[in-house]
């Protein structure tokens, strides 16, 4: 079982996951943003793979996609830098990137490299879930990894059933019909929407994304769901105080 | 037996097309899907959309013999005039149909994305007409070289969205409408402008335009006897012209079908965008196909002088006429493009979009037979290009 899932087993509220772009802000960052991350209560960290066109991201992470790719980022490079913080034994790694990535890298070659890194969880925004069951699922399998679905307000019960049946790890709650980027506060309608999806008593874990950007939205998400993910509002942290000061960043959520 | 050149239900062509959309798009797209083709083909819809292309969009469009150009090649050369229809191009075909839908579809907000500005000219047009709001996304880029249809847009009632991010050109602005789709989900109609996008677009935009070869067989009956040519000429951006000349003949394989994309200063020059020539499989705006990109799947920014040809990727129905050859792509340079659109305007009185130009230069790249029958589709005027035909005249 991945150690992903078996977090999820033992540690049911409060997880505390963040999202950042490799590469960014200096190319060499992203082993040492994954350890700080990982020594500073965060449970489970997103690697992004920066992309050209990321069609599901706001200017917050189409900036830092775009610096990390001018610092001369790919995917060879990104799995060098994941082999190298393989055996410090860091918070499980999520990978998420687009499927024009994968398709480019090569499907198997992109899979072996994600096992010789320990990736066990892969997140493509823009890979739907027919393509996935006709196309993918086999391929991942084979190679132990598990795909994380998204959903959001307008998703349909009756699609949230099906997800939730083919999740293994947990389901990517989007927070609101939007791109990715920090926002202020979470809205009424958002927190209907979290009971909604609480009340469904789902199997899946449900982690929030999108727009969670700081300690109280944080800990509305968690008092809904089993925890949140932050990314925009770490990548405009990383941008102005730099890598260094990552435990202040944990602190202002965890504390 | 099984057409083709039919999409299947989930919108393939072959290994092409698709919907690669994330999940935050899976309704506005779901709800197309299920009933595009209901709306299209329900009596109501026709009764309208015909009207519009008749009084509105000017159509049928001529199916003209050009006296010179058959002269030149020892054929009969035949100039389908999408330039004359209202607002100078094609692109207005597509969008009468997709307005029409949205109004069925009780959208509010229309939102499109343009290059060169004339499916944003033609979208703020039938928003014009049926009184919607119009937002159209524009490359930053595309908003400096193109001023006078920005213009255009704004005295229609359009709001123009400057798109910073990326390369700032088309492929950048389709992002933004992208993003704004899914910021929008209820309220909002993505109205797209080329046969490219997830499945239904492509195909709808095809049906859409298909009133192109519709219109070609019964003047070509009525010209000559016969409602095949032998050849069909068209220019590839993201291939809704083409679409549409081609969609009648697309099983019939005694028409020659010819795509004509841009090289840009040469195919192997690195400004340059055809697609067929240097992409490879991938995944652009929800649709799988073929695509510039480099070793790891970045998008590649193409280049052309005609910003109506310069799409990084090509629609899928297209990928796959070029994977399985059932038509030839042909290329033409910017030079290419000028010199066929200056001979055009000097021995027809024609002067052709610089999109258009493409196809008249890739005449001179055929094999042509003597009493040939071509029909090239001279998708539109050459009015917004001006600047670029003036500065480029050498006296
Ligand atoms: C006159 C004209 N022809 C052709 C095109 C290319 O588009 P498509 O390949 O979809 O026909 C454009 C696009 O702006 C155009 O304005």
């Amino acid at each position: 079982m991945s150690a992903l899932i078996e977090l999820l087993k033992t540690k049911q509220n409060r997880l505390c996951s963040v999202f950042f772009s490799a590469g960014f802000p200096k190319l060499e960052d992203t082993a040492t943003i994954i350890k700080e991350l990982s020594t500073n209560g965060v449970d489970f960290i997103e690697v992004g793979l920066p992309y050209s066109d990321p069609l599901a991201d706001g200017t917050t992470i189409q900036y830092s996609s775009a610096v990390a790719l001018k610092n001369g980022i790919n995917l060879d490079v990104i799995f060098e830098q994941l082999k190298s913080v393989k055996k410090e034994n860091t918070a499980p790694l999520v990978l998420m990137g687009y499927l024009n990535q994968v398709l480019k890298f090569g499907e198997e070659k992109f899979c072996e490299s994600c096992r010789e890194c320990g990736i066990e969880t892969v997140i493509l925004p823009d890979l739907p879930m027919i393509e996935y069951e006709n196309h993918y699922k086999a391929l991942f399998a084979s190679y132990g990894i598990s795909n994380v679905f998204l959903i959001t307000p307008q998703t349909s019960d009756e699609r949230i059933r099906k997800i939730d049946e083919m999740t293994e790890a947990f389901i990517y709650v989007v927070a609101s019909s939007s791109i990715t980027g920090a926002k202020g506060g979470i809205s009424d309608g958002q927190i209907a929407y979290f009971e909604r999806i609480k009340a469904m008593n789902l199997k899946s874990k449900l982690i929030v994304g999108f727009g969670i950007s700081n300690k109280e939205t944080f800990d509305t998400a968690c008092d809904y769901m089993n925890g949140a993910i932050i990314g925009s509002a770490f990548i405009n942290f990383l941008d102005e105080k730099g890598v260094a000061a990552i435990p202040e960043f944990t602190k202002g959520i965890l504390a | 037996m099984e057409p083709k050149f039919q999409p299947t239900k989930e919108g393939y062509y072959g290994q092409f097309g698709g919907a690669f959309i994330p999940e935050l798009l899976y309704p506005n797209v779901k709800e197309l899907e299920d009933n595009y083709l209901e709306i299209i083909y329900s009596e109501a819809f026709q009764k309208e959309y015909k009207y519009l292309l008749n009084q509105y969009v000017g159509r049928p469009t001529p199916l003209y013999l050009s006296k010179g150009l058959s002269k030149k090649y020892n054929a009969s050369i035949y100039l389908k005039r999408e330039d004359l229809c209202h607002t100078g191009a094609h692109k207005v075909n597509n969008t009468v149909g997709q307005i029409l839908l949205a109004k069925h579809l009780g959208k509010k907000r229309i939102i499109a994305e343009t290059g060169a500005g004339q499916h944003g000219v033609a979208t703020a047009t039938v928003c014009a007409l049926m009184e919607l709001e119009c937002i159209v996304f524009m490359g930053e880029v595309d908003i400096k070289r193109q001023a006078p249809n920005v213009a255009r847009m704004k005295m229609l009632g359009a709001t123009v969205m400057p798109a910073k991010s990326g390369s700032r050109t088309l492929k950048d602005a389709t992002n933004e409408a992208i993003r704004d789709w899914i910021g929008n989900p209820e309220d909002t109609y993505y109205l797209i402008g080329s046969v490219v996008g997830p499945h239904p677009y492509p195909d709808m935009v095809a049906r859409l335009q298909a009133v192109i070869s519709e219109e070609i067989k019964a003047q070509l009956l009525e010209q000559t006897g016969k409602e095949n040519p032998d050849t069909v000429v068209a220019c590839v951006g993201g291939g809704s012209n083409a679409a549409g000349a081609f969609y009648h003949y697309l099983e019939d394989t005694s028409v020659e079908l010819i795509a004509v994309e841009a090289a840009g200063l040469g195919v192997n020059s690195g400004e340059s965008a055809a697609t067929s020539q240097l992409g490879e499989v991938g995944v652009i705006h929800g649709s799988k196909t073929i695509l510039m990109q480099d070793e790891y799947g970045q998008i590649i920014e193409p280049y052309s002088i005609s910003a109506g040809l310069d799409y990084p990727g090509v629609g899928p129905l297209h990928a796959y006429l070029y994977e399985t050859k059932r038509a030839t792509f042909l290329n033409a340079t910017d030079q290419e493009a000028l010199d066929a659109a200056y001979e055009l305007s000097r021995v027809e009185g024609i002067i052709p979009a610089l999109e258009s130009a493409h196809a008249l230069a890739a005449l001179n790249k055929m094999d042509i037979k003597a009493g040939q029958v071509i029909v090239l589709n001279l998708s539109g005027r050459g009015d917004k290009d001006l600047e670029t035909y003036i500065d480029n005249l050498k006296e």
